[in-house]
């Protein structure tokens, strides 16, 4: 037994674990939501019951972190940049429930699709997975290398999301006018659009955590309020 | 590390008896030595009441010394007693309490004031003829004061000083600096902190340590020899500069006498001496508690 | 170099401003060179690990260090614009003015009532002093509890009420300032509560600097936090930002309990 320990092991300790778990559910999440886009791109059936499964994983996890972190703020007193991890942990959690949520919904709406007529290939709709796809996967990275730049690029491509959906919509409408058996067809990726868009505000979420997580700084709902914390921009 | 397991009692070792055996050996040692005090003390006291109690009578109190046993009595040496040492208390207590408030409260801390603790220190130790001497030449003869209760009193003040003066300084530094600085806190100046906080606070010390030196001073001889107290007066002191004697010099001038008789005079002589010793030291126990207690 | 931010005076004179402040014992640099002002009405922590200087920076706004010999002051202590240590100045005055509760409690071996007004009867203060006894009383919250018995000892009070009787006595003398020195260590968590309760409370008639060694209740009670740290201070703004996002990476590290 070593007398040597650094102050505060135990606490550091928790903190490792929360941060495991919070990695662990990161990873599902991306998965699970690259697999809901491919299934919708190649008309895929059977993703939906898989990802109902890794569902239940995340939603343990989720509750899991819930209750570790209230346990932390009662018996630890975090201060400062522990503190702002463990709330931003929290949130972070919350927001990858609801992707992988809507994750679910995207797989459940290409079960659907595949039952009804093909639609033409529609650029937009792969342009909009991509780029959600790799918005989730770089506010998570910047979580992980605690860098606010990369997560401010994060918020900044929220913008093309929305165009994005916008754009499908006109041409998902005009799909249905054009020819009634794509009626179905097209409601279904409209949902999607929807499901997309929504992963999009949440990985912007995650993004504005990370920013109040290494600068103690909110860039919420358009405003910058909070102390600097000069750190160099990584 | 092995750790004991089972009910206390069931484990003892050959190290654990021999310890407590040692407890007990020691602590029948302290006792005994305890015992032989007591009883030294108290053969010593039975020796002199058996002696002197047959002798102890009204008479005895009332009448001065004679040169026929029958009829001499305590009278003189008592008043003597009484008189020298309230003088002393009144010179040396009021002198004494001020230079320990001063020594600890004011002085800087400098080697000149650590020089007059250590002077202080010594002058306690320096055997009490010393004194005597020094009464002599000063009060006697260069302040003229001649024979007299002041001249006795100021040399037995001398001699007593010092020890007051440590008494009080320790009772002093007992008071807890906590005190002082709540009261340094409220904006007391220095004189208001010492006279309202540490001296009411040192003052069952003070009045204990005063009470213990002049306990002393009261047996006192020699000094008091050298200063002109005589073995034989016929009157009591009616001023400060009466010649007079006190107890001890009347028991010693006593037991100087070859007669049998005059060995329990002298016993009675010591008797009143020790009556008079308790007597101050319930005093002293009476204004110590008292002063407790208003705390 | 310290940082210090966003103390906000409001439109008031600030009720003490350190500039410069170093305490030598003998040899030994204990605080060095330090500027802080601390806004009326307002509460301020100093916090920081052993030994960095936190109580000897106290002391020195009611010139107690001077009561201690081996102890020089430099540097300038503003109090109405006076500095406090400047030549005319009565440090018996001074105290009266900016008062001073200590980490023990340590009521006079007196009754209830002559320790609250001792305060008063040094400093020739006059008046109805029955009232000026219990108003203090009422003020640090003890009233109630002693109203039946100021004649008692103040030792048959437990120690959280002996030391609301110390800050009733040191709140007797009308004080500007409250000077505290880690007020509640001695005290058990219900009796510290009270203590931090009745700070809040008279945070609207004076200013209270307050020395803790415990973080939590340095952000509990203060409104602005200073970190010391082997005699320098460190940082100084409001404890939300001390206690959430503070600047300099040695007081992230002390308040996070990496060290200290």
């Amino acid at each position: 037994m070593s007398d040597e320990r650094a102050p505060r092991r135990r606490f550091h300790d928790e903190l490792e674990v929360l941060q495991e778990r919070l990695m662990e559910m990161a990873g599902i999440v991306e998965q699970v939501i690259g697999e809901a886009c491919q299934a919708v791109l190649t008309r895929d059936k059977s993703a939906a019951e898989k990802i109902t499964a890794t569902d239940y994983r995340v939603d343990e996890l989720e509750m899991e972190i819930d209750e570790r972190v209230i346990e932390l703020l009662a018996l630890q007193q975090p201060m400062a940049s522990d503190l702002r991890q463990i709330v931003t942990t929290n949130k972070i959690s919350n927001d990858l429930e609801r992707m992988a949520d809507h994750a679910l919904n995207i797989s459940k709406a290409a079960r659907r699709l595949a039952d009804t007529p093909p639609l033409p290939e529609i650029r937009e709709l792969a342009e909009m997975t991509g780029i959600v796809r790799a918005m989730v996967a770089d506010a998570l990275a910047a979580h992980v290398s605690r860098s606010a730049g990369k997560a401010r690029m994060v918020c900044i491509t929220d913008d093309k999301v929305d165009d994005l959906r916008r754009s499908l919509f006109r041409i998902l409408v005009t799909h249905m006018l054009e020819d009634q058996k794509r009626l179905s067809g097209a409601l279904e990726l409209l949902l999607v659009s929807q499901n997309l868009e929504r992963i999009g505000d949440l990985a912007t979420n995650v993004a504005e955590d990370v920013v109040f997580l290494v600068e103690g700084r909110t860039i919420k709902h358009g405003v910058e309020i909070g102390g600097p914390r000069e750190r160099p921009a990584s | 590390m092995s750790v004991a397991a089972g009910p206390i009692g069931s484990a003892e070792s050959a190290f654990d008896r021999r310890r407590r055996r040692m407890g007990g050996v020691f602590a029948v040692l302290c006792a005994a030595a305890t015992l032989v005090g007591v009883a030294a003390l108290g053969v010593l006291l039975v020796d002199v009441v058996i002696d002197g109690l047959p002798r102890l009578d009204r008479a005895f109190l009332t009448s001065f010394a004679s040169r026929i046993p029958e009829r001499a009595g305590v009278k003189a040496a008592l008043v003597g007693s009484v008189w020298t040492l309230s003088l002393t208390a009144l010179i040396a207590f009021p002198v004494s309490v001020a230079a320990a408030i001063y020594l600890e409260e004011y002085a800087p801390r400098s080697w000149v004031t650590k020089a007059i603790q250590t002077n202080i220190a010594n002058l306690a130790g320096v055997p009490s003829i010393v004194y005597g001497i020094l009464g002599l030449a000063l009060f006697v003869r260069t302040l003229g004061f001649e024979r007299s209760i002041l001249s006795g009193a100021l040399t037995l003040s001398l001699l007593i000083m010092p020890v007051i003066i440590m008494a009080a300084q320790e009772a002093i530094r007992a008071v807890p600096s906590t005190i002082r600085e709540a009261a340094y806190g409220l904006g007391a100046t220095r004189w208001q902190v010492v006279s309202s906080q540490v001296v009411p606070m040192a003052l069952p010390g003070i009045l204990t340590g005063t009470i213990l030196a002049l306990s002393r001073a009261v047996g006192e001889t020699a000094p008091l020899i050298m200063v002109g107290a005589v073995g034989f007066i016929a009157f009591t002191p009616r001023g400060v500069m009466d010649e007079f004697t006190v107890l001890p010099l009347q028991i010693y001038s006593w037991i100087s006498r070859p007669q049998e008789e005059f060995r329990r005079l002298a016993a009675a002589g010591i008797i009143v001496l020790l009556a008079l010793l308790l007597t101050m030291n319930a005093v002293a126990i009476i204004l110590r508690n008292r002063a407790q207690r208003h705390s | 170099m310290p940082t210090t931010y966003d103390i906000q005076l409001g439109d008031r004179e600030p009720a003490l401003v350190a500039q410069g402040v170093s305490v030598y014992y003998g040899e030994k640099h204990a605080v060095k060179h330090i500027d802080l002002t601390v806004p009326r009405n307002q509460v301020v922590a100093l916090i920081g690990p052993s030994g960095c200087g936190k109580s000897t920076l106290l002391r020195c706004f009611n010139r107690m260090n001077d009561l201690i010999g081996t102890a020089r002051v430099t540097g300038r202590v503003d109090f109405h614009g006076q500095d406090l240590y400047g030549d005319r100045v009565d440090p018996v005055e001074v105290r009266r003015r900016i008062g001073m509760v200590f980490q023990k409690p340590n009521p006079f071996p007196k009754s209830i009532y002559d320790n609250v007004a001792f305060g008063p009867r040094v400093n020739g203060i006059g008046g109805d002093l029955d009232r000026l006894v219990e108003e203090s009383l009422r003020r640090a919250a003890l009233w109630d509890e002693v109203s039946d018995r100021l004649n008692d000892s103040a030792y048959a009070l437990s120690g959280g009420q002996q030391q609301r009787l110390c800050i009733a006595r040191t709140l007797a003398v009308r004080p500007e300032i409250v000077l505290m020195d880690e007020p509640a260590s001695a005290l058990d968590p219900i009796a510290t509560q009270r203590i931090e309760e009745l700070i809040y409370e008279l945070k609207q008639e004076y200013t209270i600097v307050i020395v803790t060694h415990n973080m939590q209740q340095a952000a509990r009670i203060s409104d602005y936090t200073a970190f010391l740290y082997m005699g320098e201070l460190i940082e100084y703004g409001p404890t939300e930002t001390i206690f959430t996002n503070p600047r300099e990476d040695r007081t992230e590290a002390y308040v996070t309990g990496r060290f200290g």
